[in-house]
């Protein structure tokens, strides 16, 4: 087995008993991405070899003089390009911050820094996080490990494919309406969105500040919960994220989960979802009963308003985000202009893509005078009833399990000049974020030959539950050990 | 007879807050540094920053609320306001739009001992402050300088209850004092920490609807304020009279030509799209806090200054100068605890220590004379051992050393010498001395005996009492 | 509800875009499309429902009132950083604020 295909866990326990170093785990995923990832891309910006290196000594050293930071110190891992790493560039996939250089760390960069996990590059994503394919990147389009054809996922891909290839042991993505579940869906990872408010935004670039969250991309369950425990935990920068007592989510794993009362929302299983996922999921269903969990099936009426809620709070609230990005301070700013109004349009125009552009005319219009009423408003009502739906839920069931995507992976080009089809995507993970709650992806199956995510959605700050919920689970699918037979020359091998 | 219109004016103040950092971080919220040189990712708007609210902010709001009579919103909450500006780097100021800190209050304006008017204020919100943009037109480039972004504000909009550009000008006096006594802002209007914008129209006299509104900015003072609003009653005035109409505008202040003309560019009217700040939680506030803060306000100008007149007997007019500010005030009040006559603390408070306030250029709690000074002087005064030019160097020496009077009086030897017996020594020495001055009194010129005193006050350095000496001169030199 | 050509230029305005001819009429298009979708909304009885404008229950989340004072370096970066003229002044630039000018919104 080459050290790159290990766990993050796997990783750090041979460092732990002295049987790697991590100066070794980074040349084995550097020799990794050396052979996949002209056929992955999915890094925008991979730190200088020599970098890494020495901060891969230096945590040996430490680790030599039996000082190590945590578990994970000198595992090498990827952060998705919209969270700020001083002085390396922080584009968000966008032309408009292509040659930005943050000058400070965003909360997550610095936990995972104290942690000593060892950063070896920025990864790629839809520009500005919106987009369900990372086709959208102003770069270039992420490859699907396990059919480079096809779509990652987004707008985390880059962070679920680097994932997936055995590129890093683990990332962080961010998920705005699915962002984080439905690429690790697609690429056969873990992906958690944690409860809103208990991983610090700050320093993550804003797409739609009271959706977004930041959280883990891992290559199994426990490797998410090891993962979150260090990025997990209140920040007085953030005046959304919530005061708490840390909690070791690792020690929720491997309990016994005989008993959980589980609900199977009947809406999640309607609109547009694909047989193949239907079947996979509902396999994953059967286990949980053997598993001793109650499943019953529940109704939750307003789902199927999320996603038109979701497109108004999330676009309204970009259309702001994503005004500041006008050439005054930083990042791009168009040449050849004459006056004030004409640096604006110019900068702006040139250095968004069309995804970005669409969403803040959707956003803009939506608040517009005249029609506030009708589109933000009432969509903030909405987002009412569809809390509600979970509260109630919720006061009989500890869990809700429903597919995490309506299909798998699909080809690239598919669905760029539609993109309501291409919002479709996002229709079972909106919620989540509308309702604050916390909810994880982990791969159930494959459907000719693609993963299959089944997603599993909390009470807030009960992520683990969860945690302890989808170990036990993910003994019994079978899928770990599934791997992408993706080769250096990119050409796909039968999955064994 | 009435006059033919009636002014309407509503004014909209943004006061900036007396903090030590900015309203959204750490950095300092001071005036007149180097360019960018308070600022951070924060406040410079960077990609993933964020914003954490100032306690003292919400105090000195809250203050600021109850000082004007408001009911302080048990709810409240931030939204973003969104326009394209360079001194506004998120492009979006954070302020409060539905659901503002304060609302309902009103503000006493006094004149004369007496209240001629209620001016409603209709609410009193939080926001930052934007930067400051400096036009090159040589250069045709703008410099941006974001020191004073992020700085705490309050804008506090008034009822359209004014009546003339005079009563303009009186309430932004007594709001300035409001604020002042409160620790709320220093008010400083040239240093942009107190900004005026205001709304007039004129009506037929005996109407109700409002008139077509004019907005005014850039008065950078409160006389500007008057004078731009007189201005604009004349220009409005011309246009009714004409059959005309006015148009719905915002004019600038002119200093210069002392005109308002009309102002284009980022006043026009906008669609600011304003909605709730997802990065900061709402306020709620509860009985206690309110209660506890309101415990806390100090007795307002408008109640001292009516309380002045009753309680110690001053005019208006001195009541206003006395309560002009707290630290004056509160010196008067210490003062009379020392020396219980209101009236001659306030003429020694106005007259004197004014004077030497004025040409030190000092303020009453920057000087080491303090109310017992000022009090023992006026109990020696009373004595009848201290002449009053003397007296008024001993405060003189006071306010520059701090020493007490009775120090001073006591190391200069500048009791007054009223002793028959010992000014008689004076006397005879003095006719000795002075043998033409003797006859030319004697040969009936009266006057002399004015020279006489003269040289005896010089060899007392002042000290002999005059109406004595005089008398003693007479005497023994016969009438 | 139809959004017409001219509601989009509208928009462009507000949000600063310069939009070409072929995208207005995407725009257009698309935003039909969405708009249609999003109109489910409508199907839901929203007369007394609260808006929800924040996700959790936090209340008055407040700082101390201490300053800092910026660090040096770091405001030297962001300048350093900034694409406009004059950067050793310590000023961010941008071209003239032309008077007179109104953005067609
Ligand atoms: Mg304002
Ligand atoms: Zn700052």
């Amino acid at each position: 087995m080459n050290l790159y295909e290990k766990t993050a866990y796997d990783a750090a326990m041979a460092l732990e008993k002295k049987e790697v170093t991590s100066v070794e785990l980074v040349e084995s995923v550097l020799g990794r991405i050396s052979e996949v990832e002209k056929n992955v891309k999915g890094f925008i910006h991979l730190i200088e070899r020599e970098t890494i290196l020495e901060e891969a000594r230096e945590i040996d050293r430490l680790r030599a003089k039996g000082q190590r930071s945590s578990i994970l110190a000198g595992v090498p891992m990827a952060l998705k390009d919209n969270m700020c790493t001083m002085g390396i560039p922080t584009t968000c996939a966008s032309r408009i911050l292509e040659d930005y250089r943050p000058p400070y760390n965003a909360h997550v960069t610095e936990k995972l820094q104290q942690a000593g996990t060892v950063l070896i590059g920025k990864a790629n994503m839809d520009e500005f996080a919106m987009g369900s394919s990372t086709e959208n990147s102003a770069f270039y389009p992420t490859h699907n490990p396990w059919d480079t054809n096809r779509v990652p996922g987004g707008s985390s891909g880059g962070s679920a494919a680097l994932v997936a290839a055995d590129e890093v042991f683990f990332s962080l993505g961010s998920d705005t309406g699915g962002s984080v579940r439905q690429p690790a869906s697609l690429c056969g990872v873990v992906g958690l969105k944690p409860t809103y408010g208990l991983v610090s935004r700050y320093g993550l670039i804003a797409f739609a500040s009271s959706l977004d969250q930041i959280g883990p991309l891992t290559k199994d369950v426990r490797d998410c919960a090891m993962v979150l425990e260090i990025i997990a935990g209140n920040d007085s920068r953030d005046s959304t994220s919530v005061p708490r007592e840390k909690e070791s989510y690792s020690s929720y794993l491997g309990r016994d989960i005989k008993g959980f009362k589980v609900a199977m929302p009947k809406e999640y299983f309607q609109e547009g979802i694909e047989e193949a996922v239907r079947e996979s999921v509902m396999n994953a269903v059967v286990l949980c009963i053997k598993l001793g969990v109650e499943v019953e099936e529940v109704s939750m009426p307003h789902t199927s308003y999320a996603l038109p809620c979701y497109y108004l709070v999330g676009t309204a609230e970009a259309s702001s985000n994503l005004a500041r990005y006008d050439g005054v301070q930083y990042g791009f700013r168009a040449p050849d202009q004459d006056n004030l109004i004409e640096l604006y349009l110019k900068t702006r125009s040139q250095g968004f893509g069309s995804e970005v552009k669409r969403r803040i005319m959707l956003g803009t219009y939506a608040l517009s005078s005249g029609y506030y009423d009708a589109y933000y408003l009432n969509s903030l009502k909405a987002r009412t009833l569809i809390r509600q739906d979970f509260e109630n839920v919720f006061q009989n069931y500890d869990l809700i399990i429903t597919p995490t995507s309506p299909s798998p992976a699909f080809v690239r080009g598919e669905r760029l000049d539609d993109p309501l089809t291409m919002y479709l995507s996002d229709i079972y993970t909106t919620t989540a974020n509308l309702a604050g709650v916390p909810a994880i992806s982990i791969p159930c199956g494959l459907a000719d030959g693609l993963p299959v995510g089944l997603q599993i959605i909390g009470r807030p700050f009960d992520e683990g539950r969860m945690l302890q919920f989808c170990f036990a689970l993910e003994k019994m699918l079978g899928f770990k050990g599934l791997k992408p037979k993706i080769s250096a020359d990119g050409v796909l091998k039968d999955v064994s | 007879m009435s006059p033919e219109y009636e002014v309407v004016i509503g004014l909209e103040v943004h006061v900036e807050l007396l903090t030590e950092s900015k309203i959204f971080c750490s950095c300092p919220n001071r005036f007149g540094e180097a360019p960018n040189t308070n600022v951070c990712p924060v406040c410079l708007g960077l990609p993933g920053s964020l914003p954490v609210f100032n306690e003292s902010v919400l105090e000195l709001a809250v203050r600021a609320s109850l000082a004007l009579n408001c009911t302080v919103s048990s709810y409240s909450k931030f939204d973003r306001k969104n326009y394209f500006y360079p001194d506004l780097p998120k492009a979006y100021q954070v302020s409060q739009y539905d659901f503002p800190l304060a609302k309902e209050g009103f503000l006493d304006l006094l004149k004369d001992g007496r209240s001629i008017r209620k001016v409603r204020i209709e609410r009193l919100h939080l926001e930052e402050d934007a930067g400051k943009l400096i036009h090159d037109q040589k250069e045709s480039i703008s410099y941006v300088d974001y020191n004073r972004c992020g700085v705490p504000l309050v804008e506090i909009v008034t009822a359209p209850d004014l009546r003339s550009p005079g009563e303009a000008h009186l309430f932004l006096d007594w709001l300035k004092k409001i604020l002042l006594y409160t620790g709320v802002s220093d008010c400083k209007m040239e240093e942009g920490s107190l900004r005026c914008d205001a709304n007039i129209s004129l009506r037929p006299s005996g109407t109700e609807t409002l008139g077509r509104k004019v907005e005014i900015k850039n008065m950078n003072s409160f006389r500007a304020v008057q004078k731009g609003l007189e201005y604009e009653v004349i220009r409005q005035k011309q246009i009714l009279r004409a059959g005309g109409r006015v148009a719905m505008e915002t004019r600038r202040w002119d200093e210069e030509k002392g005109v308002t003309a009309e102002m284009r560019g980022k006043e026009e009217a906008h669609d600011y799209r304003y909605f709730p700040e997802p990065d900061l939680p709402p306020l709620m506030l509860d009985e206690n806090f309110l209660s506890r803060m309101k415990g806390e306000l100090p007795e307002l100008p408008e109640k001292r200054y009516l309380r002045f007149m009753e309680s110690y007997g001053l005019s208006p007019y001195q009541a206003e100068i006395i309560t002009s500010s707290k630290n004056l005030a509160d010196f008067f009040e210490d003062t009379l605890l020392h020396y219980p006559h209101s009236q001659k603390v306030s003429n020694w408070l106005t007259g004197e220590l004014f004077g030497l306030l004025k040409t030190s250029v000092k303020e009453i709690d920057d000087i080491p004379l303090t109310p017992l000074h000022l009090g023992e002087l006026l109990k020696i005064l009373d004595e009848g051992t201290l002449s009053s030019t003397l007296a008024k160097e001993v405060l003189e020496e006071s306010f520059l050393s701090g020493k007490l009077p009775r120090e001073i009086v006591q190391e200069k030897g500048l009791l007054q010498i009223s002793g028959e017996k010992e000014l008689l020594l004076i006397v005879e020495d003095v006719i000795n001395n002075y043998p033409a001055a003797v006859k030319d009194y004697s040969d009936g010129n009266k006057k002399a005996v004015g020279f006489l005193v003269g040289q005896a006050m010089k060899q007392t350095r002042g000290q002999a009492n005059p109406q004595v000496i005089t008398e003693l001169f007479k005497k023994r030199l016969g009438k | 509800m139809n959004v017409s050509k001219k509601e989009v230029e509208h928009v462009a305005a507000l949000a600063r875009l310069a939009l070409s001819e072929e995208e207005k009429i995407l725009y257009t298009d698309q935003f039909n499309v969405i708009l249609e979708y999003i109109h489910r909304l409508n199907e839901l009885n929203l007369e007394n429902i609260d808006p929800m404008t924040h996700v959790q229950q936090l209340r008055n989340v407040l700082r101390k009132d201490i300053a800092k004072g910026s660090e040096k370096e770091l405001v030297v970066r962001i300048l350093e950083e900034s694409p406009g003229k004059e950067k050793e002044k310590g000023f961010f630039s941008v071209p003239p604020v032309i008077e007179g000018f109104e953005m067609e919104e």
